[in-house]
């Protein structure tokens, strides 16, 4: 019988993969690449809307995944990021959003598969990605009317739906919203996956991981690490935790709120270090994988994995030191 | 986490034997007449008012009721949440959404993205309706407060109130579970002494209920109304406040958890009048049947009395002398600085007790808030003035001070406080200059406030220091670091020999280098290697303390030490690799790829008239509206564009207040002339002849009266790619075009200086920094209106420009106005030349010092260039042959050409 993520959770530390932006980078893709059939005359250059090389060159994706099983992650993540008619709204492809997300998930899903199938003992699970859109339900875009918002509660709830929706169908296998800069998309999220889980009768378990933007201590729409956790107490989740804008030796503070307070488990992702003055992440695999060492040694943390920047060197990295050390216990009374 | 919590941008924790939560009520249109008038006359910003001064007022939640037949509810409550929502200071806190109609409850909640709670839900409509909003409102993520209501009506006795709570709580836990502590009930507070015998024992029967729910339903809060209690006195503030105060009293003993409660209203009670206490307590209690006749009677006595005004909370004022100056100087209050001092000094006895004790222990608090983030700069540099004038008082008694003061002028510290020079075990020393040639201290002075709120002594020498009046102080003061700073680019040179006047005398002390133009690759490959101790580039006044900290304590000194160390060998090494990497083609190869214009099609544009324009006595008041502010908060570290800033989650309320400081400010200055706005502005005909730009007598051209030397661009570009140089936009010689070029220089800076030191001198550095803050951007805003000016006056190429100021501050006209120093030109030694022509210094009034910097500070000069086709660039590292040939064409040396460009060096120089 093979093990569910539940009860690897128990055993160990899990990995999650690391950047899929980093990677497609890495290909020096042109403006043709991102094009999927049907959409030769697109009005809009695509370069640059990653989510779509999965309709475009999934075997391109595909490879990714691969790397990054290869490198030892438990969970990868599906190239679904942008894949909401909201964000896609800016490259005027909303119409390939059902597409976008069920073939991504089909795509991490046959990856999966095959590394399972090679060592059962290691099973591998895909973990829908679902990112906070380009829109910020609670704040104004507009200084000059701070009321107005650019996007309402509803209309985030049936753009999440859809991809909710098309994830499930693709074969994921868990869900999480990341990458969370306003709680109030984030709810928003959970109200959808919610209305979706009832619509379809079925429930997967739940991720959530949040953005502190900067030494600050807030997230972009302006709560604390604490206000964060509070907001998402009705969610009944499987990992919370935090990714992006910070390297590992920024997010230790934060970090250690959530690994006191958290009913459930603790997940950290960072970006390899913060960008360097040409914008690029430079901290290396070895280095990443020593500080987040140090979370997992303290026993902080239940699932590890990289943000912008880092590579499946990064990840293997973890991996190594993430098999040296116990999972955080939840210490908390839900 | 079984404990209730909520949420706005900060968390509301309740834990077991937490006081009683107040809710504010003032945003509710039923508690408050002005409130709904303002709802009804769709007067929002006023409402948002109200809602911040419930805050400040000590709200820990808001109650939002915006249930007015007149209006839209769902569309009033979505504008209101979400202008609420935009303002930080108000949003730190959790919402109540408060409606009779779910639909706009569920609207509110869909705006909040902290934990709110939803007020209220009731089995009014039966059981199916209920669970049905329960299940929304628990989705939505929010708490839910249940009214004590059912199919029959109102619950207004003890036993229906107990029956409908236990069914509410059955079901909300049972069918959807809903974790008790996310329920709120709400047992009806009702109103008493209406005359009505069977209103008597309303108050009676709530607090009993209040005690069986929570003795029988774990975990469930219990909230209320409180104001309903007192309605039959309205117009009677005093007897309404005891009554709250009062009924309150007995109910939370009860077990009441929360309350919607005008905070105003509330008064202590042990302060109510006894006699009208217990009248108060006879109708609470039903202990007689003529109380209400009784309350009454006597409540005639109270009429007129108001409630308690809104005047700041002075509570503070009551409590020992030390937690005052605490008070006063972590929420910068001057006003009884001088008193609380003087009780100090006489508790104490020694002055330099008072110093050290009660008011180093508020510094304490202050820096600690500061390194938390829990104050922003404004807020520090108001304290700081607190402490100067604390000391300021103090000092006639401060007897070794008095002694030392006989003869010689005694150093003091950036509070105030004589330094003693031949005591080891007091605070740590700091020493900070501006080096020589530069006047800059905007940012110096920051870090010394900043440096002195965490404990340690600041001595500050001032602006253009010489490197042996540093050495010389820093040795007899015996200083434990020495901090340098420097704003314009040949500042770096200074710093660098200072580094290398240290290393040859000795000195083992650590230095800090900071400053707009310093940089950690410029201090870790220029400046580091002249020293062998410690070298530490500190981006900020913020990081200014963690670094001076390491540096001094003997646990971390050898780890902080090594690993700049490394951290700048790695920068070294990776910039020489960068040097290798990047190629650079000879001068005469990228002259031959000059930028090009074609001079035939688009022409040079006639001026209207040439020669010079003075501007004398330039009104303030018309540079107003040419203001920046955004570089204006950068310079008080709070990062963000201007205006968005001032509603930043994290920095919008100081940035706030500090902009409103700061109009204040500008409205004396403009108003009472404190500064003079000098300006010169000179047109002449002109062509370039290679790289220079030849400068003419007249449209002849044929006398030259000067010549300005520009740098061109080296650095290897993708081919087709120009190599640019400024000389470039003005039409060659052998074109036998008659082009022209501009130069100006303004100040606003006669007046800071004297400003800034009287501030100084009254202790007050907040409106000294401020002073000279303002001083620079009215000088940028001058530059900025010349610069308009001439466009569409004076030259006249741009007459039909309509431009606002957030285009001009993007530069959305034709033509540029670069400065010497800056990017596009980064040789300073071009100012004289720009000076001599514009005959700047008899015009304005700014002299150049021998570092080249303009003094007074709030200047600016520069070119015009009037082509369309101009534009800004960054000329970037040059070569060898590029000096040399400079060098010449000035009549300089070499190595004189390279020290001015030191920056700008493609090689190292011999």
């Amino acid at each position: 019988m093979m093990k569910t993520i539940e009860q690897l959770a128990q055993e160990r530390i899990l990995v999650l993969d690391g950047a899929m932006g980093t990677m497609i980078q890495r290909l020096k893709l042109k403006e043709e690449d991102f094009h999927p059939p049907g959409t030769e005359a697109h009005s809009i250059l695509l370069q640059g809307n990653n989510d779509l090389l999965s309709l475009s060159r999934p075997e391109a994706i595909s490879r990714i995944h691969e790397q990054y099983l290869e490198a030892g992650a438990d969970i990868i993540e599906t190239n679904t990021f942008s894949g909401t008619s909201i964000a896609q709204a800016e490259h005027k492809c909303e119409h390939l959003v059902r597409d976008i997300n069920l073939r991504s998930a089909q795509l991490a899903k046959a990856a999966c598969e095959k590394f399972t199938a090679k060592d059962p003992s290691k099973p591998r699970f895909v973990a829908g990605s679902i990112g906070p859109t380009n829109r910020t339900a609670s704040l104004s875009p507009d200084v000059n009317d701070p009321g107005f918002r650019a996007v309402t509660f509803d209309e985030l709830v049936t753009a999440y739906m859809e991809q909710v929706d098309a994830l499930m169908e693709g074969g994921a296998d868990l869900l999480l919203v990341e990458t969370i800069f306003d709680t109030l998309n984030a709810k928003a999220a959970f109200y959808a996956i919610e209305e979706v889980f009832d619509k379809r009768g079925t429930r997967l378990p739940l991720m959530c991981s949040v953005t502190i933007t900067d030494a600050s201590g807030r997230t972009l729409s302006g709560q604390t690490i604490d206000a964060f956790m509070i907001s998402m107490a009705h969610v009944p989740l499987f990992s919370i935790g935090l990714n992006c804008a910070l390297g590992a030796a920024q997010m230790r503070p934060y970090l250690q709120v959530l690994a006191e307070q958290a009913p459930c488990l603790v997940s950290v992702y960072p970006n390899a270090g913060l960008p360097d003055q040409m914008g690029e992440y430079r901290e290396t695999a070895e280095v990443t994988a020593r500080l987040v060492g140090e979370f997992m040694k303290d026993g902080l943390v239940n699932i590890v994995g990289g943000c912008c920047g880092t590579t499946p060197e990064h990840i293997a990295a973890l991996a190594k030191e993430a098999a040296k050390h116990a999972p955080r216990q939840i210490s908390v009374i839900a | 986490m079984s404990i209730p919590t909520y949420s706005g941008l900060e968390p509301l924790r309740i834990f077991p034997g937490s006081n009683f939560v107040n809710i504010g009520e003032r945003t509710n249109v039923t508690g408050s007449a002005l409130f709904r008038r303002l709802i009804k006359d769709g007067n929002y910003d006023e409402a948002v008012r109200v809602a911040r001064q419930q805050v400040e007022n000590g709200a820990q939640i808001i109650d939002v009721n915006l249930d007015e037949g007149l209006i839209d509810g769902v569309e009033a409550m979505r504008k209101f949440i979400n202008l609420i929502a935009a303002e930080p200071d108000i949003a730190r806190v959790p919402v109540m959404i408060d409606s009779s109609k779910f639909s706009v409850i569920e609207t509110g909640l869909k705006c909040l993205q902290g934990k709110g709670i939803a007020n209220s839900i009731s089995l009014k409509e039966g059981e199916e309706e209920f669970l049905d909003h329960a299940r929304t409102v628990k989705r939505l993520g929010a708490a839910v407060v249940v009214m004590c209501f059912d199919e029959k009506g109102q619950a207004d006795s003890y036993e229906r109130r107990i029956d409908i709570a236990q069914r509410v709580y059955d079901l909300l836990t049972q069918k959807i579970g809903f974790a008790p502590h996310d329920i709120i009930i709400d047992p009806n507070i009702l109103t008493v002494a209406t005359g009505m015998t069977e209103h008597d024992r309303y108050a009676i029967d709530y607090i009993a209920a209040v005690k069986w729910i929570k003795q029988n339903l774990p975990g469930v809060l219990i909230s209320g109304g409180v104001s309903n209690i007192s309605f039959s006195f309205r117009g009677n503030e005093p007897v309404r406040e005891a009554m709250h105060t009062a009924f309150l009293y007995h109910a939370i003993q009860a077990g009441m958890d929360m309350g919607i409660v005008n905070a105003g209203q509330i008064g202590v009670y042990d302060d109510i009048p006894k006699e009208l206490l217990e009248h108060v307590e006879d109708v609470l209690f039903a202990r007689r049947p003529d109380a209400t006749e009784r309350l009454v009677t006597l409540a005639e006595q109270f009429k007129g009395g108001g409630a308690k005004s809104n005047v700041q909370d002075m509570s503070w004022r009551e409590t020992n002398v030390k937690d005052r100056l605490r008070h006063a100087l972590v929420h910068g209050i001057t006003d009884f600085i001088v008193e609380d001092t003087e009780e100090a000094r006489k508790e104490l006895l020694d002055p330099v007790k008072v110093i050290e004790g009660p008011l180093m222990a508020g510094m304490t608090v202050v820096g600690d808030l500061f390194g938390a983030g829990k104050m922003f700069l404004p807020q520090v540099v108001k304290s700081a003035r607190v402490m100067k004038q604390a000391v300021a008082y103090l000092e006639p008694f401060l007897e070794e001070y008095k002694k030392n003061n006989a003869g010689t002028e005694v150093l003091k510290d950036s509070f105030g406080v004589p330094i003693v020079q031949s005591r080891n075990d007091g605070p740590k020393k700091v020493l900070l200059a501006t080096v020589k040639g530069d006047v800059h201290d905007i940012g110096k002075n920051i870090v010394g406030v900043i440096l002195a709120c965490n404990g340690w002594q600041v001595i500050d020498l001032g602006v253009m220091v010489q490197s042996a009046t540093i050495l010389k102080t820093a040795r007899e003061m015996k200083v434990d670091v020495i901090g340098l700073s420097g704003l314009i680019t040949p500042s770096l040179d200074e710093m660098a020999h200072v580094a290398k006047e240290m290393e040859r005398e000795g000195f083992d002390l650590p230095l800090l280098i900071g400053g707009a133009t310093t940089s950690r690759v410029h201090t870790a490959v220029r400046i580091a290697p002249h020293y062998s101790k410690p070298v530490v580039h500190v981006i900020d006044a913020s990081r200014c303390v963690p670094a001076v900290s390491e540096l001094l304590s003997p646990t971390t000194h050898d780890a902080f030490v090594k690993r700049i160390a490394d951290e700048y060998e790695t920068v070294r090494e990776h910039y020489a690799t960068q040097q290798r990497e990047k190629e650079f083609i000879p001068i005469a190869e990228a002259r031959a790829k000059h930028f090009t214009i074609d001079w035939k099609a688009e022409p040079p544009a006639k001026p209207r008239s040439t020669g010079l324009f003075t501007f004398r006595n330039f009104p303030l008041k018309d540079l107003l509206p040419y203001l920046d502010w955004t570089p204006f908060f950068q310079a008080w570290e709070l990062a963000g564009k201007y205006p968005k800033i001032l509603t930043d989650p994290v920095v919008g309320t100081e940035a706030t207040k500090l902009h409103a400081d700061a109009l204040k400010m500008l409205d004396h200055l403009v108003k009472e002339k404190w500064f003079k706005a000098h300006g010169v502005a000179g047109i002449w005909p002109a062509n370039s002849v290679e790289d220079d730009i030849e400068v003419y007598k007249d449209d002849s051209c044929k006398v030259v009266i000067g010549t300005f030397h520009t740098l061109r661009q080296q650095s290897k570009k993708a081919p087709g790619v120009p190599y640019t140089a400024n000389a470039d936009f003005i039409a060659p010689k052998e074109s036998g075009i008659t082009d022209f070029i501009g130069a100006f220089a303004v100040t606003t800076g006669h007046g800071v200086e004297e400003r800034a030191k009287q501030f100084e001198a009254a202790g007050d550095d907040y409106s000294a920094i401020m002073c000279k803050a303002l001083g620079d951007r009215l000088a940028e805003a001058f530059a900025e209106k010349l610069h308009e000016v001439v466009r569409k006056e004076i030259w006249g190429y741009a007459d039909t420009e309509q431009l606002s100021n957030e285009e001009l501050i993007k530069e959305k006209y034709d033509g540029v106005r670069p400065a010497a120093g800056y990017p596009a030109c980064p040789d300073h030694t071009e100012k004289p030349e720009i000076f001599r022509l514009l005959d700047a210094e008899k015009h304005t009034g700014i002299h150049l010092t021998e570092g080249m910097a303009m003094f007074p500070t709030a200047a600016v000069s520069g070119w015009y260039f009037a082509h369309p086709r101009s534009k800004y660039f960054g000329v970037g590292r040059v070569g060898k042959d590029q000096i040399e040939d400079l060098a010449r064409r000035k009549g300089k040396e070499t190595v004189w050409m390279e020290r001015w460009l030191g920056s700008n060096l493609s090689y190292t120089p011999a």
